[in-house]
């Protein structure tokens, strides 16, 4: 092309000798092919992996919650691994209240073909917290705050974590946890009064406030009430 | 900020611009003889606003947000300085009901979430939950799926390029667009009694094989498909008011649109060529003979030209499944996971058991876990899903590839013109239905 643009093209690194990917076919229960990134981690931290395990052909590596953050980047920045995009951020709580709690990141290595699934679990009764990927991957923004927001996990280190497909004020709780009734904690005629209650007039945050002084402009009932740390809803 | 230069010959006839993509200068007055008389501008009386920002609220009702969608942007006169989005207000637990669903049950809801990729999804998620099962599909089943895969796609293309040309002031090939995707939708009603809420898979098969003529229904329209878009092609590609609202705004780099986790054509856009499809395969797509188109630039311009691109592509890999339509079962013979006929299910004690214990408590899955990804028309569509061996998954996790992508609309508008947001907005295709789940 006349600007020298040459496109990126996934798999690249590979050489011309490895084999176009296949659709898989028969896929085993467990076992298979392990990913190699699993023994990799093993070597660069040692006894930061729990467990390494293959599901379904996919690779699950269970890492200390501590040295989370660290593998993720080492993942990312390793020039023999090059975890450079990060499909997914997800937690599972399990039926079983005995289980801990799963956050879940899914890796892909565009320029090795490789897919990646890195997990921390966070054992019942410890504080949910984990660290968060926002530094590493910005595809992380979002995901991690609606982990947080549906989950209630927090992502120590996001510049931002506030709900996101709820609105701030939500007093529920938080939806995707097994302990939360599948109607919602409130009921119908609470979520009603709530509803009929909000105040329609204050649809913006502080922050968005702050833009063009626009919080002098308004009544003086509202300033006064979002003044005293009222926020939309209340 | 990163700023993209470059020229694009525009036809001067159809504009009002010139060959520089400059507004054409055209007398508005003229005397009695109909030479135009020279009409000074009227002196400037703008106040100095300069430091003065304004506050303005796009959203969640307005038609250019296709959905509700609301974003607050902070402005420096005309030009963005901040975009703050907000999302959720079409948010309904899709994920939620799921764990109290059986697999088959939530088929219905993937209709939903991405409704205008619903047979894509449906697809997505019966290739889910069939690895969690761990079912081999038959070889008619994978080509009908490659099928109803590019249909949706182009429907969804069609979606695409009709609502954006609305947008940025185009009318008519909205009209076009909407008749081909007609046309798709006709056949899709035919196959399976439904448009939108297509529910066209299950577990292990297809809830109905094709029926009689509609292969011959579906040779008709991929013949007749590229005129239309040739036409398209004439109309809006080299169109000046296309080119001057949509060239080098949102430009993303590469490295940048991977690092935002942007994928589909979004990402193709900005150069890299990451198709799913292509790089990690399902359903025997590298058998199949097409092309990934990608962009140099990555605004909203290449997102335009990718997607026509992709839509060519659908045409092709379609023509070449209709080829390929193997006879033989749909469905898996395996009465664990598909339900026995009707006839057997009255007349043959193992039939009626298998029957019963489908309805009443669902099939199950062995303890597991899967992620499944597939190239819907937004991007990289994946189903995590994570099974306790009971008959309803303990987590069924969608990965919206609009979410992703709007996630990264700050990037994309802060720099830019109010109207420009509009034409950005538009590019990123995002469903709200899939955002918000």
């Amino acid at each position: 092309m006349s600007n020298g643009f040459t496109p990126v093209v996934p798999g690249s690194t590979l050489g011309a000798e490895s084999a176009a990917p296949a659709t898989p076919k028969q896929i085993a229960h467990r076992g298979g092919a392990m990913n190699p990134s699993a023994d990799a981690i093993r070597d660069r931290f040692p006894g930061a992996v729990v467990r390494a395990a293959v599901v379904w052909g996919e690779t699950t590596v269970v890492v200390d919650r501590a040295r989370a953050h660290d593998i993720i980047q080492w993942l990312h920045d390793d020039l023999a691994q090059r975890y450079d995009y990060l499909s997914d951020v997800t937690a599972v709580e399990f039926r079983d209240l005995e289980q801990p709690l799963e956050v879940v990141w899914h890796l892909r290595s565009l320029p090795f073909r490789r897919f990646l699934r890195v997990k921390v679990l966070i054992e019942r009764g410890s504080a949910l917290e984990v660290p968060s990927v926002w530094d590493v991957y910005r595809s992380a923004d979002w995901l991690e705050r609606e982990c947080y927001d549906m989950f209630g996990i927090r992502f120590a280190g996001h510049p931002d974590l506030r709900r996101l497909l709820m609105w701030e004020q939500y007093k529920e709780g938080y939806p995707l946890r097994k302990d939360f009734p599948l109607r919602g904690r409130f009921s119908r005629s609470e979520q009603l009064r709530q509803a009929l209650a909000a105040n329609p007039e204050a649809r913006y945050s502080k922050d968005e406030l702050s833009i063009a002084d626009a919080f002098e402009d308004l009544p003086d009932d509202m300033k006064r009430r979002l003044g005293t740390g009222e926020r939309t809803g209340e | 900020m990163a700023t993209t230069k470059r020229t694009v010959d525009v036809e001067l006839s159809t504009t009002g611009l010139d060959a520089q993509g400059r507004p054409r200068r055209v007398p508005l007055v003229v005397d009695e003889s109909g030479s135009p008389v020279a009409v000074e501008a009227p002196p400037s009386i703008e106040p100095e606003l300069e430091g003065e920002h304004m506050l303005i609220n796009i959203g969640p009702q307005h038609p250019a947000t296709h959905g509700v969608l609301r974003l607050v942007l902070e402005l420096d006169g005309e030009t963005v300085v901040r975009c703050i989005p907000h999302i959720g207000y079409l948010h309904c637990g899709f994920e939620k009901i799921g764990e109290y669903r059986q697999y088959n049950q939530i088929i219905p809801w993937t209709d939903r979430e991405d409704y205008l990729n619903s047979p894509g999804n449906n697809v997505a998620f019966a290739l889910g939950a069939e690895r969690l099962f761990g079912i081999e599909i038959t070889e008619r089943c994978t080509v009908l799926r490659v099928m109803a895969c590019e249909m949706s796609r182009m429907i969804s293309h069609l979606v695409w390029l009709g609502t954006t040309c609305i947008d940025i002031g185009a009318f008519t090939p909205f009209l076009w667009a909407f008749q081909q995707r007609e046309k798709v939708y006709e056949i899709l009603e035919a196959w399976i009694g439904a448009r939108l809420t297509t529910t066209l898979t299950r577990v292990g098969g297809m809830g109905a094989d094709l029926p009689d003529g509609a292969l011959e229904q579906l040779n008709a329209f991929v013949q007749g498909f590229p005129k239309v878009l040739d036409e398209i092609d004439r109309v809006v590609t080299r169109n000046g008011i296309w080119v001057g609202r949509t060239v080098g705004l949102g430009a993303m780099s590469p490295d940048e649109a991977v690092n935002y986790g942007l994928s589909g054509p979004m990402l193709r856009a900005s150069g890299v060529a990451y198709d799913v499809r292509r790089d990690f395969p399902y359903l025997d797509y590298e058998t199949y003979d097409f092309d990934v188109p990608v962009g140099t630039h990555g605004d909203v311009y290449d997102r335009y030209l990718v997607r026509m691109e992709e839509l060519r592509q659908s045409n092709r890999i379609l023509a070449q499944a209709i080829k390929r339509l193997p006879d033989g079962p749909v469905n898996v013979d395996d009465h664990r996971v598909i339900l026995p006929p009707k006839s057997k299910a009255t007349s043959d004690m193992e039939s009626m058991i298998h029957h019963f214990k489908q309805v009443m408590e669902g099939p199950r899955p062995p303890i597991g876990e899967a992620y499944v990804a597939v190239e819907s028309p937004k991007g990289e569509k994946g189903y995590y899903m994570v099974s306790d061996g009971s008959s309803k998954p303990v987590r069924w996790r969608i990965r919206p590839p609009s979410f992703v992508n709007l996630s990264a609309i700050p990037r994309m508008v802060e720099g830019h013109l109010l109207s420009d947001v509009i034409a950005i907005n538009a590019s990123i295709d995002i469903v709200m239905g899939e955002i918000d789940r």
